[in-house]
């Protein structure tokens, strides 16, 4: 027989509403907005997007580790399309943005309103911090969605890409759910603007540090190109370059004339051409750039899960079969040491 | 706090049965085809690689390296796959085959074992390339108030054993921080490159003691609180065709307005 525990613990019942749950004047998000040198991410105003489109309010909360830099987000934040309060603090605790120390914060954010959503861009640090978050209250969360509906009774239905993109799932987070915690996809919505009106702004109490976590480093690359997410043209390189010098010589004069971000398939990434950060893919960056040049980059499932959204794909590849020319809009078939360079001429005039 | 001897740490590895990752798959009635080729999610072969290698550098420090594993009969396989690259055991929580938990189940089963056999360090891939989550880990982190490194590119243990320096994959670097054991890592691709099993350790590896655990033994429950509406088709994108020169690509792509 099984204990009364154990019982209880297979036979769940059902989930017991929180304080902060469903209240009845709609959705209401609690929106974790990121900023960098005292500017709102581009992808959390992607999620900003989403989470208006579950028509009701969206309260937007800025953690920092320095005072002026936060204030200078708040400012931006309260003018929003679509924020209708602010809430924010600032720590020597939070300087490195830790899940460890920003999951008490934004847990006793959650209990300061009623909030019946929980979102923030699908970016590394909210991948980090919403899991984590998510399982302390008990809850599921949905990863990298591309779409949200609400529903009348309180449910809201999400999509989401599985199977490195090439499966679309449909699901629904039951009315029951409290918080419903989701990260949204940058690419799949378009950048909240600001209205100018500005709404009114609350400080919340910062919370102690959480012994066992501390940041040592950080280390940055540096570049003066547009950043790879949220550029409007990419020019990505693979294998094909041979290395770190070809690479440079062949990619950035084209991507320089077209005023483009750098990308790389994880081929250039793995041997060293360019930097990590800069790889395109299911496990790097996922892009939707006007237009997208692929240069002898084969196409892998794994690449075209990073780009295939893209309104433009041109594909420069030797190999006439390669999956890549599948994809393209605009398939040339040529050797890239001598087409890019023809190229980036005939672009310049 | 744990009842071994200080300093011989113990290491789980969490692994899953995926779908191969070059299998080109496809929706069929409202479902994923999964009878197709499957094999160890290849963020866990790294962390398997990254618990085989931590014992190769640390020698006798490493007290066990524990593989596990959540689902059906098959998923047998990949345990004894990861017992041929080097771990020691394995656990196999055996779910049925229509059973499809999401992270924060397989998070909470992890966490009851981890309870039960108290590990030092937990190491697992990022994502499954199935669900494409990358949840898990940060959800195990979470239930047990332990420190995460998520998307580790390079883990060392510190020379007390009590601190595990990891640096993670953050968008535009990388970024280091120290966590004190126990700790979750999650791999990423550039962790290390994983070793092919040799049909010597393959054979050993059919020895290995496997473990079986139900859900209902630990006192979890794997139905997932997400309903499931449904699998459709990505919108199919159709290649364009082909240019043939330089001056026609240019000319399209003015046609286009994108330069």
């Amino acid at each position: 027989m099984l204990s009364q525990y154990a019982r209880r613990s297979i036979y769940s019942a059902p989930r017991l509403l929180r304080t902060y749950a469903t209240p009845a004047g709609g959705n209401h998000t609690l929106l974790f907005l990121e900023h960098t040198n005292g500017a709102v991410d581009a992808a959390s105003l992607s999620a900003l997007t989403a989470a208006k489109q579950l028509n009701g309010k969206v309260t937007a909360l800025v953690v920092g580790g320095e005072e002026a830099e936060v204030q200078k987000v708040v400012e931006e934040a309260k003018k929003l399309d679509g924020v209708s309060n602010v809430l924010y603090t600032s720590s020597p605790t939070y300087k490195n943005l830790l899940p460890e120390h920003l999951t008490p914060l934004v847990k006793s954010s959650l209990q300061s309103g009623s909030y019946t959503h929980l979102a923030a861009a699908h970016s590394t640090l909210a991948k980090s911090l919403l899991p984590r978050i998510a399982a302390q209250l008990d809850v599921p969360a949905v990863a990298d969605v591309t779409s949200v509906t609400p529903s009348n009774d309180g449910a809201t239905t999400f999509t989401r890409p599985i199977y490195a993109g090439n499966a679309i799932a449909t699901v629904k987070a039951p009315a029951s759910l409290s918080p419903k915690i989701f990260t949204a996809r940058a690419t799949a919505f378009p950048k909240a603007a600001a209205s100018g009106s500005g709404v009114e702004a609350t400080k919340v109490d910062d919370t102690p540090p959480v012994k066992g976590t501390e940041h040592i480093e950080t280390k940055i690359s540096v570049s003066d190109r547009p950043d790879l997410a949220v550029a409007g043209r990419v020019v990505s390189g693979g294998r094909a370059l041979k290395d770190a010098e070809t690479f440079k010589k062949v990619i950035d004069p084209l991507a320089d004339v077209l005023g483009a971000a750098v990308g790389a398939s994880r081929a250039a990434v793995d041997a060293g051409y360019v930097d990590n950060s800069l790889q395109v893919g299911q496990t790097g960056k996922v892009v939707a750039p006007e237009l997208y040049i692929a240069v002898g980059i084969s196409g892998a499932i794994q690449h075209l899960a990073g780009m295939k959204d893209s309104k433009m794909i041109v594909a420069i590849n030797k190999d006439p079969d390669a999956p890549i020319h599948q994809v393209a809009d605009l398939g040339y078939v040529a050797d890239l040491y001598e087409a890019v360079p023809q190229l980036t001429e005939k672009l310049k005039k | 706090m744990r009842p071994t001897a200080i300093n011989r740490l113990r290491v789980l590895v969490p692994v899953k049965r995926c779908v191969d990752y070059a299998v080109k798959i496809r929706v069929v009635n409202g479902a994923v085809d999964t009878n197709v080729k499957h094999s160890m999610n290849p963020f866990d072969e790294i962390a398997v690689e990254e618990a085989v290698r931590l014992r190769e550098r640390m020698g006798s420090k490493i007290e066990a390296i524990t593989v596990l594993t959540i689902g059906p009969t098959k998923s047998q396989e990949t345990l004894r796959t990861a017992l041929a690259m080097g771990a020691d055991t394995g656990i196999h929580v055996e779910t049925k085959d229509t059973d499809a938990p999401e992270p924060l189940g397989i998070a909470k089963t992890i966490a009851a074992l981890v309870k039960r056999d108290k590990p030092d360090i937990v190491i697992m891939g990022k994502q499954a390339i199935d669900g494409d989550q990358g949840m898990t880990g940060q959800m195990l982190a979470g239930l047990l108030e332990w420190p995460q490194g998520t998307q580790a590119s390079k883990v060392v243990v510190r020379d007390n054993d009590k601190e595990v320096d990891v640096t993670r994959e953050i968008d535009g670097g990388s970024e280091t921080v120290r966590l004190t054991l126990p700790a979750i890592i999650t791999t990423d691709l550039r962790l290390n490159e994983p070793r092919y099993a040799s049909l010597p350790n393959i054979m050993k590896a059919k020895k290995k003691k496997i473990e079986k655990v139900t859900p209902e033994s630990l006192g979890v429950s794997l139905t997932p609180v997400i309903e499931t509406l449904g699998v459709s088709e990505p919108p199919k994108r159709v290649g364009g065709g082909k240019v043939e020169s330089v001056d026609e690509l240019v000319s399209k792509l003015k046609e286009a307005g994108v330069v």
